[in-house]
C-alpha cells in the first residue's frame, strides 16, 4: 500500500492503461449493477411496506427507502458486487501474469510493472466505484418508485419530493467517502493477491478467491468503522 | 550445423561472476560459481534440471539477489545498483523466458510496443511502427503482427519473445531454455536465429539449456554445471571428449546430430 502511494504521484503516468481499466471496472459492471440496484429497490420497498402499514405510515416509504439506499445499500451492495466481479478478475489476471513470468518479463525489459498493473487498477477501482454507487442509488430509487407507484399510485415528483428531504449532506458525503474507500480496498486487495501469487494455476485460483473474500471482509469492517465515525457528527 | 566464426573480444568481459553463492532455505543451489562472458561470445550453460541454471541468469538480470559473491554486468556490480540504475542497466540486457512470457492480453505489436514506448518515449508513432516491423521482419514474423499470443505456435512465441528483447537493442542476451518444448525442426530454426542475432545485433549471450544440439550449434564456449559450480568449461569438443564423468552422463543421454 505504501508503494502504491509513492508510485501514484510519480511520473511517468500510465494514462492509457488507467482509462482502459476504468472502462473495464465501470462500464463492464453497469449491467450487473443496474439489475441488482433495480431489484434491491423493489424488494426493499416491498419488505418495508407491511411494517409501515401497521402504523399507517406508508407515506414515510420514500424517505425510508432514500435513506436506506443512499446511506447503506448503494455503497455496500455496489462495492460487494465490484469486489466479486472486479476483485476476482484482478486477482486472477495478475496472478496468471505472475506465475507465467509476464510480470518478471516487464521488470526485465526495464519497465515498471507495478505502475502499469497495480497503480492503474487501483486508481480505476477507486474512481469508478463512487460513480457506480451513484448510479446504483439512482436505479435503486427508480425500482423503489415503480413499486410505490404500483401500490400507492404516487407520482414521480411526489415520490422524490418526499424522499430527497430525508437525505442530508452528511449522508451524501459519508456515502462518497465509503465508496472511495471500498473501491480502493477492492483494487489494492485484488492487486496484492495477484501480484504475490505463487504455485502455478492453484495459486491463481487462490489469488482470485482470497481477493474476493478479503475485500468483502474488509468492506464490512470499514462500513462499521465509518458508520460509527459518521454517527458522531449526526445531530 | 556448425556456427560461423564470430569476433570475440577476450579482453572485454561483459559479464564477470566471482564466487557466486545462492541458496533457497536449506537448499544450496550455486556454491561458488565463477564465469566470464566476453564481448561477442555465446556461452552455453549446460546442466541437469534443478542445478541452478535458470537461477544463474535470474541473478545476472538482477531478479534474484545473491547470498554472496559478485556479478558485474557491463562493468556495473548488480548488487550495488539502486533500482533506477538497475532499470537503466536492464536496457542492455535481453531476456528470453522458457515459456516466452508474452503479455497474453496484448497483440504481438503491443507486446513489442510495450518496452519501446516506455524506454524510447521520443520515438514518433511512425518510427515505433517502423522499428516493430523491422524486428518482426528479421524474425520472419511480419504476418503475425496483429495476432494474439494464444494464436501463435511455440516456435513463433519464442521468436516474438526474442523480437521483444531485440527491439531495445540489448548488448547481452540471456536465453532460458530456448528450445525447450519445441520439435527438432523448430529447435533448429531457433538455434539458427540465436546465431543470426549474435551476428546481426553484435550481442553476447548466456544460453541456458540441456539440449546438446542447441549447445553445439549456438555455443562458442560450453560450461557444464554440477553441484552448484562449473565442473567443465571449454569448446563443445573439449567438454565432451575430456572423459569427465558428468559430461559423459550428459552426452550418453542426449541424441547428437553430428554433421
Amino acid at each position: 500500500m505504501l508503494r502504491f502511494f509513492t508510485e501514484v504521484f510519480r511520473p511517468p503516468y500510465e494514462f492509457r492503461e488507467t482509462i482502459k481499466q476504468c472502462y473495464k471496472v465501470g462500464y463492464k459492471s453497469l449491467a450487473l449493477v443496474s439489475l441488482t440496484g433495480f431489484i434491491t429497490g423493489i424488494v426493499f420497498t416491498n419488505q418495508s411496506r407491511p411494517s409501515l402499514a401497521e402504523f399507517g405510515a406508508t407515506s414515510w416509504l420514500p424517505g425510508l427507502i432514500a435513506i436506506a439506499i443512499v446511506r447503506a445499500l448503494a455503497p455496500l451492495i455496489t462495492s460487494l458486487i465490484v469486489a466479486g466481479k472486479v476483485g476476482s478478475n484482478i486477482g486472477a489476471e495478475l496472478g496468471s501474469m505472475k506465475v507465467t513470468e509476464q510480470i518478471e518479463a516487464m521488470e526485465v525489459s526495464a519497465t515498471n510493472p507495478f505502475k502499469f498493473l497495480v497503480v492503474s487498477r487501483v486508481v480505476a477501482t477507486t474512481l469508478m466505484n463512487p460513480l457506480l454507487v451513484c448510479y446504483m442509488a439512482f436505479v435503486g430509487l427508480l425500482g423503489a418508485y415503480l413499486n410505490v407507484h404500483q401500490h400507492e399510485d404516487t407520482s414521480f415528483l411526489a415520490f422524490f419530493q418526499h424522499g430527497f428531504p430525508s437525505i442530508s449532506f452528511l449522508d451524501l458525503f459519508a456515502s462518497l467517502i465509503k465508496s472511495v474507500v471500498y473501491g480502493f480496498t477492492v483494487g489494492i486487495t485484488g492487486c496484492y493477491q495477484g501480484y504475490n501469487a505463487t504455485k502455478g494455476t492453484e495459486g491463481v485460483g487462490k489469488a482470485a478467491n482470497v481477493a474476493v473474500v478479503v475485500s468483502m471482509f474488509l468492506i464490512f469492517i470499514e462500513e462499521l468503522i465509518i458508520v460509527l465515525i459518521v454517527n458522531q457528527f449526526r445531530p | 550445423m556448425r556456427k560461423a566464426t564470430v569476433n570475440i573480444d577476450k579482453q572485454n568481459a561483459v559479464i564477470r561472476i566471482r564466487g557466486l553463492y545462492k541458496s533457497f532455505d536449506t537448499l544450496d543451489v550455486l556454491t561458488g560459481m565463477d564465469l566470464d562472458l566476453y564481448k561477442g561470445e555465446n556461452v552455453v550453460v549446460l546442466g541437469r534440471s534443478g542445478t541452478g541454471k535458470s537461477v544463474l541468469i535470474k541473478l545476472i538480470a538482477g531478479i534474484l539477489k545473491p547470498d554472496s559473491g559478485t556479478i558485474e554486468v557491463a562493468g556495473e556490480e548488480i548488487d550495488q545498483l539502486s533500482s533506477r540504475e538497475l532499470q537503466e542497466l536492464r536496457l542492455k540486457i535481453g531476456f528470453l523466458y522458457q515459456g516466452s512470457a508474452l503479455y497474453d492480453s496484448m497483440t504481438v505489436r503491443e507486446n513489442l510496443e510495450f518496452p519501446l514506448v516506455r524506454n524510447s518515449p521520443d520515438l514518433s508513432p511512425d518510427e515505433r511502427e517502423a522499428a516493430i516491423r523491422e524486428v518482426l521482419e528479421n524474425m520472419d514474423l511480419k504476418d503475425s503482427i496483429d495476432k494474439m499470443p494464444a494464436e501463435l505456435s511455440g516456435g513463433q512465441k519464442k521468436r516474438v519473445g526474442i523480437a521483444r528483447t531485440l527491439i531495445l537493442h540489448p548488448d547481452i542476451m540471456l536465453y532460458d531454455e530456448p528450445t525447450a518444448g519445441l520439435d527438432p525442426v523448430t529447435s533448429g530454426d531457433i538455434n539458427k536465429l540465436i546465431n543470426e542475432v549474435q551476428q546481426k545485433y553484435q550481442t553476447s549471450a548466456v544460453i541456458i539449456t540441456h539440449d546438446l544440439t542447441c549447445a553445439k550449434t549456438t555455443g562458442d564456449r560450453v560450461a557444464l554445471i554440477a553441484d552448484g559450480k562449473f565442473c567443465m568449461e571449454g569448446s563443445f569438443e573439449e567438454v565432451f571428449q575430456n572423459g569427465n564423468e558428468e559430461a559423459k552422463k550428459f552426452y550418453d543421454y542426449n541424441f547428437i546430430e553430428d554433421s
